[in-house]
C-alpha cells in the first residue's frame, strides 16, 4: 500500500467511525416539549424523581439522617443511600419522615428517638452509648490500654534484669589481625549469600 | 469441557488428599518416597486445577448458558474483558480461582525453595494440599460446583451485576485473592517448622519473603477495592467499614504487625513466639474473612457472594484454628528467645508498641465487626456498627500508629542515649510542631486532620534524615556524588529505605484521609442552562451549568447521559458527563435495575464528584449531586508508593553482609561493627 493510499484509508476511516457512533445516538430530548424538553425514553434512565427541596440540602437534615440505618438492606445511613442507590424506595421515605418529624419542631434527639421507638435501636447508625454497647465503645481501647500498661511493665522488668548481664554480652576483644577478621567476613558472607 | 472441568475437580480432590497425607505422614516418618509423592501431588493439582479453570473459561466464552454459572454471571453482550473476569465473579467461580492460585503458589514454594528448605517442604506440600482439598471439596459437596448444569438452556444469561463492569473488577479481586491465598505459603511454612521442630533461622527466611509478597498483594488488593469503590458505588468516599472491607484489612494489620516483629527476631533472636502467633492469626483472619463474605451472617455490600457455604468455613476456621494452635502451645518450649531486652528507649521496645497498636486496631475492627452479633446473643437485639462507630474507635488508634512510625526508626537497636535522642529527634520533632503551627494559623481546627498532617510532617522528617544520613556518610566514606549516593543507598539496603518509602506512602495516605474532613456536596436540581455553585474547602468557587441530557445505546446498556459544564472562578474548566445506565442482555431486555456511572474530575487539589440521581417527570430537567473530595488522588498516589516501596524491599539481593548474616541466622558480630 502506498503512503497516500494508507493515509487515505485512515482519514476514510476517521470519518466513518464517529458517524456511526453518532448515527447511533438516539434524539436527545423530542422537539417542541419546552426548555427541559421530554426525554425519548425516560425509563432508562431510573425512577422519576422530585426537584430538590431546601430540605435536602439542610445540613441538619442531612447529620440526622446520616446516624439513621436505612432498612433496605444496603448498609448505608438514609442520607448515603438516598443520594446513592437511586433505585432504593426506602431512604427517600425515611428521608421524608426526618423532614416531616423536624417540620413538627422536633429536634434531632426527639427525630432519632422517634425512629428507634419504631424501629428499634438497629435503626441508628452506631448503637447508644449505655449498658452492654459501652462494652463495643471500650472494650477495645480499655484492652489496648491494659496490654500496654502489661507491655511497659514487662519491658522495665527484662530492661533491669538484663541491665547487670548487659556487659557480659558484649564480644570481648578477639586477638585477630585486620587480615584475619576480614577473611572471616567474607567467608561469612559466602555462607550467607 | 465442562465434563472434563468436572472430573478435574474430582482428580484435584484425590491429588490434595493424598497429597496431604504423603505430606505429613512423608515428614513425620522422613520417608523420601512419600516426601516425593507429596511434591509432585501439589504439581499435579494445580496442573489438573488449571485445566477446570480453561474449562470454564471456555464455557464463558462459548456462551454455555446450560452451565448454571455461565447462565448467572454473563449474558452474550458482555465485553469479553467481564466476561474473563465473570470467572470470580461469583461464588463457584470464586473458589475455582482461589484453590487454582492456591495450588500455583504451592508449586512455586516446591520448585523456588526446593534446594533451601528440603526438610520443611513434606509439611509446606501436606498444608497446601489440606487447604487446597478444602476448597474443591467445598465445591464438590457444598453445592458451589461450578460446572452445574441447568435442566434447561436459557437464550441468554443474566449477565454481570453493573457495579462489577468497572476495569477495577479485572484488577481489584484477584489482587485481593492473590494476598488471601498467598498467606497459606508462610503459614504453611510456620506449621512445618513447629511440626518438624526446625524452628531455626532457615524458616524465618522463607516465611518473611512470602509473608512480604502476600502483604504487596493485600496492600494493592485494598487500594484497588478503595478506588473501585469511589468511582463505582457513587457515595462519594472510598472506605466505608463494610464487613467485608473489614475483613480485607485484618489480615494486612496483623501481616503488618509481623513484618516489624520479625526484625526484631532476625536481630536479636526474641518474639519467635508473637511472630509464629502473628502468622497464624493472619492466615486465620484471611479465612475468617472469606467467611464473612460468603455467610451473610454480618449484613455487607457484598451480599452477591453470600450462600450458605459459609458455614463450610466457619467449621474449617475453628478445626484449622485448634489444630495449629495445639502444635503451636505443644512446641512453646523450644521457642525461647535467645535474648532480652536491654532498655525501655530502644527500637525493640518501640516495635513491640507499634505492634501492640497493629494488633489492637486489628481487634478493634473484629470487635466492631462482630459486635452485632454479640449484642444479639447478649441483648436479644442486633444493633448496626457503621462509619461512626468505626472512626470513633479506630482514628485516635491509627493516628498513635502513625507517631510510632515516624518514632521507630529514630531509636537505636539495644539501648538509646539521652544525648543520641536528642540528635535524632530535633530535626523531625521541630517540622512536626511547624506543620501543626502553619495549619492552626492557616485556620484549620479539625482536631484529627490537623494531627495527622503534623504527624505526617514529623514522619516525613525522619525518612528525609534518614536519607540524607546515609547518602551523606556514604558521600563522605567513598566519594559518591549525592545523587548517587542516594541511589546506591537505597540499592545496598532495600529492606530499609524500602521500608522507608512504605512509611512515606502511609504518611500520604493519611493525609489524603484527613482531606475528607473538608468535603463540601450540596444536590440541586437543573434544566438545561441552569447552574449550581460550590465552594471548595479552598474558597474556590466551582460552577456547574447543566448543558443536557443525551440518550444512547453503548454495547450492553442503554445510556441516559447528562453534560456539565465546570467553570471554576468564572473561567471554564471543562465538560463532565456523568450517567445513567440501563443494562440489557442480547435481546434488548433490562437485566437489572438502572445504575449510576459518576462524572469525576481529578486534580492533585481536589475532586469535582458529580452524579446524576434522576430526571424530573422524564424530561431533561435533572437532579445533581455535587460533591468536592479534596486531596483524594494523593491516596491512589499513596497507595502506588507504598506498592513501590514494598517491591523495593521484596527486591532479590541487596542488604549488607551484615543484614544478609543475620538473615541467615548466624548470631555472630565481629568487633567493632555495629
Amino acid at each position: 500500500m502506498t503512503r497516500r493510499g494508507f493515509l487515505a484509508g485512515t482519514l476514510g476511516l476517521l470519518t466513518v467511525c464517529p458517524s456511526n457512533r453518532l448515527s447511533a445516538q438516539s434524539p436527545d430530548s423530542l422537539p417542541g416539549t419546552g426548555p427541559s424538553g421530554k426525554l425519548w425514553d425516560p425509563s432508562r434512565a431510573g425512577r422519576p424523581f422530585d426537584p430538590v427541596s431546601a430540605a435536602d440540602n439542610d445540613a441538619a437534615i442531612q447529620a440526622i439522617e446520616k446516624q439513621i440505618h436505612c432498612t433496605c438492606g444496603c448498609n448505608l445511613d438514609v442520607y448515603t443511600c438516598r443520594t446513592t442507590d437511586f433505585t432504593c424506595g426506602t431512604s427517600p421515605a425515611m428521608h421524608r419522615r426526618v423532614v416531616a418529624l423536624a417540620g413538627q419542631g422536633k429536634t434531632a434527639q426527639q427525630i432519632l428517638d422517634a425512629f428507634v421507638q419504631q424501629n428499634g435501636v438497629s435503626i441508628l447508625m452506631a448503637p447508644p452509648k449505655r449498658g452492654f454497647n459501652l462494652a463495643g465503645y471500650f472494650v477495645p481501647s480499655l484492652l489496648i490500654v491494659a496490654a500496654g500498661v502489661i507491655l511497659t511493665l514487662v519491658l522495665r522488668r527484662w530492661s533491669r534484669a538484663a541491665q547487670p548481664a548487659a556487659p557480659a554480652t558484649f564480644p570481648a576483644e578477639v586477638p585477630a589481625s585486620p587480615h584475619e577478621l576480614e577473611r572471616l567476613r567474607r567467608e561469612l558472607d559466602q555462607l550467607s549469600g | 469441557m465442562t465434563v472434563l472441568g468436572g472430573l478435574c475437580l474430582w482428580l484435584a480432590f484425590l491429588l490434595g488428599v493424598w497429597g496431604a497425607l504423603a505430606g505429613f505422614v512423608g515428614g513425620w516418618q522422613g520417608r523420601r518416597d512419600l516426601q516425593e509423592s507429596a511434591r509432585h501431588a501439589v504439581f499435579a493439582m494445580c496442573a489438573t486445577l488449571f485445566v477446570a479453570v480453561a474449562a470454564l473459561e471456555w464455557a464463558l466464552f462459548q456462551h454455555d448458558f446450560n452451565v448454571e454459572y455461565v447462565a448467572a454471571y454473563t449474558s452474550r453482550n458482555l465485553p469479553i474483558f467481564y466476561t474473563w473476569s465473570a470467572l470470580y465473579a461469583g461464588q463457584k467461580g470464586s473458589l475455582l480461582f482461589w484453590a487454582t492460585v492456591l495450588s500455583l503458589f504451592g508449586s512455586l514454594a516446591m520448585l523456588l525453595t526446593a534446594r533451601r528448605h528440603r526438610a520443611l517442604l513434606p509439611y509446606v506440600a501436606g498444608v497446601v494440599c489440606t487447604v487446597a482439598t478444602f476448597f474443591v471439596s467445598v465445591m464438590l459437596f457444598g453445592q458451589a460446583n461450578p460446572f452445574h448444569r441447568l435442566a434447561y438452556t436459557p437464550l441468554d444469561g443474566n449477565g454481570l451485576n453493573p457495579q462489577l463492569q468497572n476495569p477495577g473488577m479485572v484488577f481489584h479481586p484477584p489482587m485481593l485473592y492473590l494476598g488471601y491465598i498467598s498467606i497459606t505459603i508462610p503459614f504453611a511454612f510456620a506449621i512445618a517448622a513447629l511440626l518438624s521442630k526446625r524452628l531455626d533461622a532457615d524458616w524465618l527466611v522463607a516465611i518473611r519473603k512470602w509473608t512480604l509478597l502476600s502483604w504487596l498483594f493485600l496492600s494493592i488488593g485494598i487500594c484497588l477495592g478503595m478506588w473501585w469503590a469511589y468511582v463505582e458505588l457513587g457515595w462519594g468516599g472510598y472506605w466505608a467499614w463494610d464487613p467485608v472491607e473489614n475483613a480485607s484489612l485484618l489480615p494486612w494489620l496483623t501481616m503488618t504487625a509481623f513484618l516489624h516483629s520479625v526484625m526484631i527476631q532476625e536481630k536479636r533472636g526474641m518474639l519467635k513466639k508473637w511472630n509464629l502467633a502473628l502468622i497464624i492469626g493472619s492466615w486465620l483472619l484471611s479465612i475468617f474473612g472469606t467467611f464473612i463474605t460468603r455467610s451473610g451472617v454480618i449484613s455487607s455490600v457484598h451480599s452477591f457472594t453470600q450462600s450458605n457455604v459459609g458455614y463450610f468455613f466457619l467449621f474449617f476456621l475453628i478445626a484449622a484454628a485448634t489444630a495449629s494452635f495445639a502444635v503451636y502451645a505443644n512446641r512453646l518450649p523450644l521457642l525461647e528467645a535467645e535474648a532480652r531486652l536491654e532498655s525501655m528507649v530502644s527500637r525493640e521496645a518501640s516495635f513491640l508498641f507499634n505492634n501492640l497498636l497493629f494488633v489492637g486496631i486489628a481487634f478493634s475492627v473484629l470487635w466492631g465487626t462482630l459486635f452485632p452479633i454479640l449484642s444479639e446473643l447478649v441483648q436479644g437485639t442486633k444493633v448496626t456498627v457503621g462509619p461512626p462507630f468505626f472512626n470513633q474507635v479506630n482514628i485516635p488508634l491509627g493516628l498513635a500508629l502513625l507517631g510510632l512510625t515516624g518514632i521507630g526508626p529514630l531509636i537505636a537497636w539495644r539501648r538509646a542515649s539521652i544525648s543520641n535522642l536528642q540528635r535524632q529527634f530535633a530535626a523531625p520533632v521541630t517540622v512536626g510542631v511547624f506543620t501543626a503551627l502553619v495549619l492552626l494559623v492557616g485556620g484549620m481546627r479539625d482536631g484529627y486532620a490537623l494531627m495527622a498532617i503534623a504527624l505526617g510532617g514529623f514522619v516525613v522528617a525522619t525518612v528525609v534524615q534518614e536519607f540524607a544520613r546515609g547518602a551523606r556518610a556514604r558521600h563522605r566514606q567513598y566519594g559518591e556524588g549525592h545523587a548517587v549516593a542516594l541511589g546506591r543507598l537505597l540499592a545496598r539496603n532495600r529492606r530499609r529505605y524500602g521500608g522507608y518509602i512504605v512509611h512515606t506512602g502511609i504518611v500520604i495516605l493519611f493525609i489524603a484521609f484527613a482531606g475528607m474532613a473538608f468535603k463540601t456536596e450540596t444536590e440541586a436540581t437543573l434544566r438545561p442552562g441552569e447552574s449550581a455553585i460550590l465552594k471548595s474547602p479552598y474558597g474556590w468557587t466551582y460552577t456547574f451549568t447543566h448543558l443536557g441530557v443525551s440518550q444512547y445505546d453503548a454495547l450492553n446498556r442503554q445510556v441516559t447521559a447528562a453534560t456539565l459544564e465546570i467553570a471554576r472562578n468564572g473561567k471554564r474548566l471543562g465538560v463532565l458527563t456523568t450517567e445513567k445506565r440501563q443494562h440489557v442482555d442480547g435481546f434488548g431486555r433490562p437485566t437489572f435495575q438502572p445504575s449510576t456511572e459518576v462524572g469525576i474530575r481529578s486534580d492533585l487539589r481536589e475532586d469535582l464528584y458529580v452524579v446524576l440521581a434522576g430526571l424530573v417527570n422524564g424530561t431533561e430537567q435533572a437532579v445533581f449531586r455535587f460533591t468536592i473530595n479534596p486531596l483524594v488522588w494523593w491516596v491512589w498516589y499513596g497507595g502506588m508508593i507504598v506498592a513501590l516501596g514494598g517491591l523495593i524491599v521484596m527486591w532479590p539481593g541487596g542488604g549488607s553482609p551484615a543484614v544478609k548474616r543475620t538473615q541467615a541466622g548466624y548470631a555472630v558480630r565481629l568487633v567493632g561493627e555495629q
